[in-house]
């Protein structure tokens, strides 16, 4: 029996498309998750937009929060270590987390370097705006790609557009000469060995998420309708009015996301979503995206 | 052509629409219970179970899964599709669609970093299966007439109840289509002798 391979750790992410994972604080909030659906939780101290509104150092969640969660619910249980922190990354691999982000979410604990992924027999997901970061994520051994969107905003822009983009490029290598690979990985900073395998199966090797303001239940519909293989929903559901009657709205409209008149049921009376930030009023030193490397 | 429907609401399904269009049967993407009445053969693929059983209560699948399984026409179940199909669940009150004579133990094998691969024997399938076991279930009990077809460390891993096939490990994760195959072949019988009577 080989456990940690590179199909098994793929696989668990494979077995979460269509589905919805959630940002929870304590087990009430799972349960809620579980109950209205969602496929996973993301077990965290605190939600993207209190992490944005607290500023200061954001670290990985109270270890008892992480167990909380995971005594909660059956659903598989993800925490959040900090970008390149091998021992909060350990930590929560010990304690049997099911996924671990390496998330630009919380304060970087290295801007050099990220984890070594394939190292670990927990499997990783890890963010991404372009081809480039996605294809070094993967070479260090990621298992699943998210969009990284501007976290804690409930701003749907930068979703939008990091999936297009990525989904462009990977048309784009796709259809391009072999002979032209190279000089395109070097562009993008991209390791080669990826970015001929992505050409030569058609696609990314590992699913790829949408995350990172995703507010509305129409908001997870449409990054279905951009290509997203299911998508994570961070402040959204527990900053929100109703929060189990807005999970469960969520959860269908991702699952039948072309489905209008039933998006249009389920958006109804939802209360009012949370509280949006424009991008453009962030500083640049603030932006939660531009961590990663 | 044979048409075998995968229930599209979570989880692995493309994966299973390759595997049954490997095999050269037409494959079908189930997401509402009206497409169920053009299908030969059912699979219910991995994915979450919890989720997939609020989604079927919620689009009122239940009622028309069960008649399915009940007209005679076969219902294949991975991971979380076989905990669907159970008679019984360890440590739940009441099983989901309660079709097939078994009982399962849901995530018996540990958490994810448990999760592995293994060699396998599939009676009638194949001697040298390379199986994915992510999160899995296993089943605890086999009922009479359920034949054992596989087993890893001493725990039942597939098992087949009448027109009933259930795994506990993921064949659309791999490029091995043979266990796609058997069931299509469950599948075209079922329906030679469906149009026969």
């Amino acid at each position: 029996m080989n456990t940690g391979t590179d199909r098994v750790k793929r696989g668990m992410a494979e077995m979460q498309k269509g589905g919805v994972i959630m940002d929870v604080v304590n087990a009430e909030q799972a349960k809620i998750a579980e109950e209205a659906g969602a496929v996973a939780v993301m077990a965290l101290e605190r939600v993207p937009s209190d992490i944005r509104a607290a500023g200061g150092v954001a670290r990985m969640a109270d270890p008892r929060i992480v167990e909380e969660v995971m005594n909660a619910v059956t659903i598989p249980v993800m925490a959040k270590a900090r970008i390149g922190h091998i021992v909060e990354a350990r930590v929560l691999e010990a304690m049997g987390v099911d996924y671990l982000d390496e998330s630009e979410v919380l304060t970087p604990a290295d801007e050099e370097y990220h984890l070594l992924k394939s190292d670990y027999t927990v499997p990783f997901v890890c963010g991404c705006r372009d081809i480039g970061e996605a294809a070094r994520r993967i070479g260090e051994g990621a298992s699943m790609l998210r969009t990284k969107g501007e976290p804690g905003t409930g701003n749907i822009v930068e979703a939008v557009r990091h999936m297009r983009k990525v989904n462009a490029q990977v048309r784009k290598l796709i259809h391009m000469n072999e002979d032209e690979v190279m000089t395109e990985a070097k562009i993008h900073g991209a390791p080669f060995e990826v970015l001929m395998q992505i050409k030569k199966e058609g696609k990314l090797p590992v699913v790829n998420f949408a995350a990172g303001g995703i507010a509305t239940p129409a908001d997870a519909a449409l990054m279905m309708e951009l290509g997203a293989d299911g998508v994570f929903v961070g402040s959204g559901i527990f900053k929100s009015e109703n929060p189990a009657k807005f999970a469960r709205a969520i959860v269908e409209a991702t699952t039948h996301y072309q489905d209008y008149k039933l998006i249009a049921e389920l958006s109804k009376e939802l209360g009012e979503p949370m509280k949006g930030l424009e991008i453009a009023g962030i500083a640049a030193a603030d932006r939660m995206q531009e961590r990663g490397w | 052509m044979t048409k075998i429907g995968v229930l599209g609401l979570q989880g692995a399904v493309r994966e299973h629409v390759r595997s049954i269009e490997e095999n050269g049967a037409e494959a079908v993407v189930v997401k509402w219970p009206e497409q169920l009445d053009e299908l030969d053969g059912l699979i219910l693929p991995g994915g979450e179970s919890t989720t997939m059983r609020r989604l079927i209560d919620r689009y009122g699948f239940m009622e028309p899964l069960r008649a399915f399984g009940e007209s005679g026409r076969p219902m294949f179940g991975t991971c979380a599709g076989l905990i669907l199909l159970a008679g019984e669940v360890v440590g739940y009150e009441e099983p989901h669609l309660g079709l097939m004579n078994i009982t399962v133990e849901r995530n018996s094998f540990g958490r994810q970093k448990e999760s592995f691969e293994a060699a396998l024997m599939i009676k009638d399938v194949a001697d040298d299966y390379n199986a994915v076991f992510i999160r899995a279930p296993h089943i605890v009990w086999a009922g009479e007439g359920t034949e054992v077809l596989a087993e890893c460390d001493g725990r039942i891993v597939a098992a087949r109840d009448r027109h009933y096939l259930g795994c506990s490990f993921h064949p659309e994760l791999t490029d091995d289509h043979r266990i796609a195959g058997y069931f299509i072949g469950m599948a075209e019988q079922a329906k030679a002798s469906l149009a026969n009577s």
